[in-house]
């Protein structure tokens, strides 16, 4: 049975109705137009739906909607924008970093997250934080790239 | 605006009013004058028709001088646009920044087709090179009548055309021809797809004089994914979209019997897609497609289990009847030789089956109204989705509009096709536009798989060492199983369900190499599919066509050969290989590596944790790679680390060595991948391969600390494929060095811990 939540998405409160089993990635594509989390795999195992809920990497394909809660959910639309991009960002531009890039959604925000707790991160601990996320195209090189490049602009 | 409406007017007609161009209705009757103006004239208001043998097909110039070019190849995220436009920009002789390309719609580019073989420069973009070069000529021509200048006393810089010396007398390509359209015959071979070749008169530039070709321009479509503000096929919407979902069998063969629609009731909206084999639900919503597709109750066929139990694959394959076999290359006489021989080697590889996997399961929109069809799809081959889609609706494919839009990965015949033919037939029988997407386990058990196979490979040595002739024969399932797109329903699994017989094609390959042997004999032979109709066994190309199998076998056989002579595996290949570019890649990378000289194996390690280095070189038609690897082995798990690699890679001409540079790396990773982990597991009924723990890929912890890559330039030799060519030589070199570490061969894909720790045993 269909319900009304109100969710904030990137900083505004967005107010959607839908089942409470639905997951959270389809109200973010379907109904608030947010495309970018993509369905990788229904599972948590490839990352590519990951969101932030209170700063921390969710699989938004394994989280009701109804566990969502007052948690602020932020997007990769949400981290930066090309005026005010997060170094992350910056950095995958600059390496050239993706082929297909279906999968970043997993790659970014895990390193953002990761980032953040953990500065100056030697090249073990960011391959072992990064390890759950999938990236079919290979271009796992460039990945590590960016995430030191960025490492290294946030000090 | 929706999107819809964004992408569906996506046309010449709107980008060239977005160009300021002069704006003439496409659609506006002709009047004498234009059409007089039309017969003769070079620039026309009117666009031609879109044909390979007209120039406007592939450029036109914008009123603003900017240039647009219309592409029937997909850029697959390997910098491809950026390389055809950096192409066009050349010989037109404009700013690169004023370069603008329009990729695989069906309304606007030609069958060129699409992504297929690593052809995107070697044919695409020789066509639009030569295009430019013509588009270039006319304009010179134009500029030499308007200024009363000779064309010879004319240069062009960044779409200025002056006369030489004199600065004064000028006219721009925007002022000649802005907004308007060449009307300029080609001289079109009368192909289309990848053949398809239509140049004009003019010769193109050159190489010593590019100031474009060559350079590291970065891509432009890396910051619209990053910020989240690129669509991929997957995100398109439209009104009055409904969600679709497949239900496939449990046991492989099997179709529905009877489908009971009670058990969906309580799901809004839904609504169930059942003819023969074909069974979908659609939904308004997309979790209720899913849960529907979940919840409904079938009864299905009692289908006996099509497939032998796994570990008899190989077998399967040594004793299935040979439906087709092909003696690519027979020099000298090899049986003849072999019985002269002092010493015979032989050995005997294994490949299994592996999947596309793409990041994102096959997804599709169909918009299927008033005899017209709209698809979106991230296909690799928009052109024949058009055919696909029409044959399936019953329509002509005049009257299907295929919109490219990027899609999750894409690495050769994947279940992208598929989806579009499922989202037609489920948007026919609904009367809505349909967007389908499988689910994770659709997108790794049922995409088309790249083939299984064994390799037998045989050497006849003389009693000097010499090798005097080799044999080698791949025996495998067929890499055209299904064909390479969905432009026939028979190619699709909605068409087989729909009950088109599989017209099941054979082909293989042959190793690629320049190897002397005086005798020597190289073939393939292929079997039947072990399932007749909608298989999840189904073969066709991935991302490298039966190259990493071919080649696993072919250089690790090599390696051999050398092990059993106690010579250096780089020093044996020189020996044989004949071709200059063959052996300057070989150098290249043994030197860049710092390869010593010496037999493999080692044999001067203890303990458990051991190294090694092996090489393998490869031809993939022109392009030449050879790449050494560097591993790690751990014998008390078997666990491999490829640490690092080294990779001398000649294509040619090199047009953009950014794109070029990413392209090598991504394929020696995947291939690392495709070589240590990747295996698609199956029972009697069914693939089990179903998600990301059934079919394990490379994952950071087990990306490589360094690949250093030598980009050999040729800039006098036409470009050639580097989409995948390095995929090719990476199973051999990473066997080859385990071999050198542990003096043990691994002759079967993919080396898992557990093979490998059982064959250190």
């Amino acid at each position: 049975m269909s319900k009304q939540f109100t969710l904030n998405v990137n900083g505004v409160d967005r107010t959607v109705e839908a089942d409470p089993d639905t997951p959270l990635l389809y109200v973010l594509r379907d109904d608030l137009g947010l495309n970018n989390p993509h369905f990788g795999c229904g599972l948590g195992q490839c990352g590519a739906c990951t969101v932030h809920l209170d700063g921390k990497p969710t699989h938004s394909c394994r989280r009701p909607i109804a566990a969502v809660g007052d948690k602020k959910v932020v997007t990769l639309a949400g981290l930066g924008t090309p005026e005010h991009p997060h170094p992350l960002q910056t950095a995958y531009v600059q390496e050239q970093v993706p082929q297909c890039a279906y999968c970043i959604n997993g790659w970014i925000m895990n390193a953002a997250a990761f980032l953040r707790d953990n500065k100056k991160p030697t090249d073990e601990q960011i391959r072992t934080a990064l390890t759950h996320i999938k990236c079919r195209c290979g271009t796992h090189m460039a990945i590590l790239r960016a995430v030191k490049r960025a490492a290294a602009m946030m000090g | 605006m929706t999107k819809h409406e964004q992408v569906k007017n996506f046309s010449r007609r709107t980008l060239l009013k977005a160009g300021g161009a002069l704006v003439v209705s496409i659609g506006a009757p002709l009047t004498f004058d234009t059409a007089h103006a039309a017969d003769s004239a070079t620039a026309v208001a009117t666009k031609p028709p879109l044909m390979p043998d007209q120039l406007s097909s592939y450029i036109t110039v914008n009123a603003d001088g900017t240039v647009s070019a219309y592409f029937g190849k997909m850029d697959m995220g390997q910098g491809l646009s950026v390389a055809i436009k950096q192409m066009i920009a050349e010989e037109l002789d404009v700013p690169y920044a004023n370069m603008k390309i329009f990729i695989g719609d069906t309304d606007t580019s030609l069958n060129q087709g699409g992504a297929s073989g690593s052809t995107g420069v070697q044919e695409g973009g020789k066509q639009m090179r030569m295009a430019a070069a013509e588009a270039r000529r006319v304009l010179v021509d134009m500029a030499a009548e308007k200024l009363g200048v000779p064309a010879g006393q004319l240069t062009v810089k960044d779409g200025v055309v002056s006369a030489t010396g004199d600065a004064s007398k000028k006219t721009s390509y925007a002022d000649l021809i802005g907004g308007k359209f060449f009307n300029v015959h080609l001289d079109w071979n009368g192909k289309y797809g990848n053949p398809l070749y239509a140049p004009g008169k003019a010769k193109p530039k050159d190489p010593k004089d590019y100031t474009i070709v060559g350079k590291p321009i970065p891509r432009d479509d890396i910051a619209g994914k990053v910020f989240a503000q690129a669509d991929f096929a997957m995100d398109i919407k439209v009104s009055g979209m409904v969600h679709g979902r497949m239900i496939r069998p449990a046991i492989a063969g099997a179709v529905p019997v009877k489908v009971d629609e009670s058990s969906i009731k309580g799901i809004p909206g839904a609504k169930v897609v059942w003819d023969k084999g074909f069974l979908g639900v659609v939904a308004d919503r997309e979790w209720d497609a899913i849960k529907a597709a979940r919840a409904l109750k079938v009864e299905w066929s009692n289908a006996s289990p099509p497939f032998p139990d796994q570990p008899a694959l190989y077998d399967h394959i040594r004793k299935a009847p040979t439906r087709k076999r092909d003696v690519g290359k027979h020099i000298g006489d090899v049986d003849a030789a072999f019985k002269t021989a002092a010493k015979v080697i032989e050995a005997e590889y294994e490949w299994p089956f592996q999947s596309h996997a793409r990041m994102g399961p096959g997804c599709a929109l169909v918009d299927f109204k008033d005899g017209h069809a709209t698809c979106w799809s991230g296909t690799q081959k928009s052109h024949f989705v058009q055919m696909g889609v029409a044959a399936i609706l019953g329509i002509p494919k005049e009257q299907v509009h295929v919109i490219w839009t990027t899609g999750p990965g894409s690495y050769g015949r994947s279940d992208a096709d598929d989806a579009a033919a499922d989202a037609a037939v489920l948007a026919k029988a609904v009367g809505k536009p349909v967007r389908v997407q499988y689910m994770r386990d659709q997108g790794t058990a049922w995409d088309p798989k790249a083939p299984a196979s064994i390799h037998t490979a045989r050497a006849a040595l003389d009693a000097a060492g010499n090798v005097i002739a080799y044999d080698y024969l791949s025996k495998g399932f067929s890499r055209v199983d299904v064909d390479t797109n969905g432009s026939q329903p028979r190619d699709t699994l909605a068409g087989q369900d729909l009950g088109v017989a599989l017209k099941s094609g054979d082909g293989f390959g042959f190793p690629g190499d320049s190897y002397g042997f005086a005798n020597k004999r190289t073939a393939w032979e292929t079997i039947a599919p072990l399932l007749d109709r909608a298989s999840p066994l189904r073969t066709a190309h991935m991302r490298d066509p039966v190259g990493p199998q071919i080649h696993f076998a072919s250089e690790s056989f090599i390696d051999e050969l050398a092990a059993a002579l106690k010579v250096d595996p780089v020093e044996f290949r020189l020996r044989y290989v004949r071709d200059p570019r063959d052996i300057a890649v070989i150098k290249a990378a043994a030197e860049k590596s710092g390869w010593q000289s010496r037999p493999s194996p080692r044999n001067d390690q203890r303990g458990d944790k051991v190294s090694g280095r092996g090489i393998a070189y490869v031809q993939r038609g022109p392009t030449r790679v050879a790449v050494v690897a560097e591993v790690d082995v751990d014998r008390s798990t078997g666990k491999i680390w490829a640490r690092k690699f080294t990779v001398a890679h000649d294509c040619g001409q090199i047009i953009n060595p950014n794109g070029l540079h990413h392209a090598i790396e991504n394929n020696i990773v995947q291939a690392t991948s495709r070589t240590l982990w990747e295996e698609v597991k199956f029972d009697k009924r069914n693939v089990t391969s179903v998600d990301w723990r059934t079919y394990p890929i490379l994952d950071m912890t087990e990306a490589p600390a360094e690949i250093d890559i030598v980009m050999i330039n040729h800039p006098e030799i036409a470009p050639t494929g580097a989409g995948e060519a390095a995929s090719r030589p990476v199973p051999g070199a990473i066997a080859n060095a385990v071999f050198d570490a542990t003096g043990v061969r691994i002759r079967r894909a993919p080396l898992t811990p557990d093979y490998v720790k059982a064959a250190l045993i």
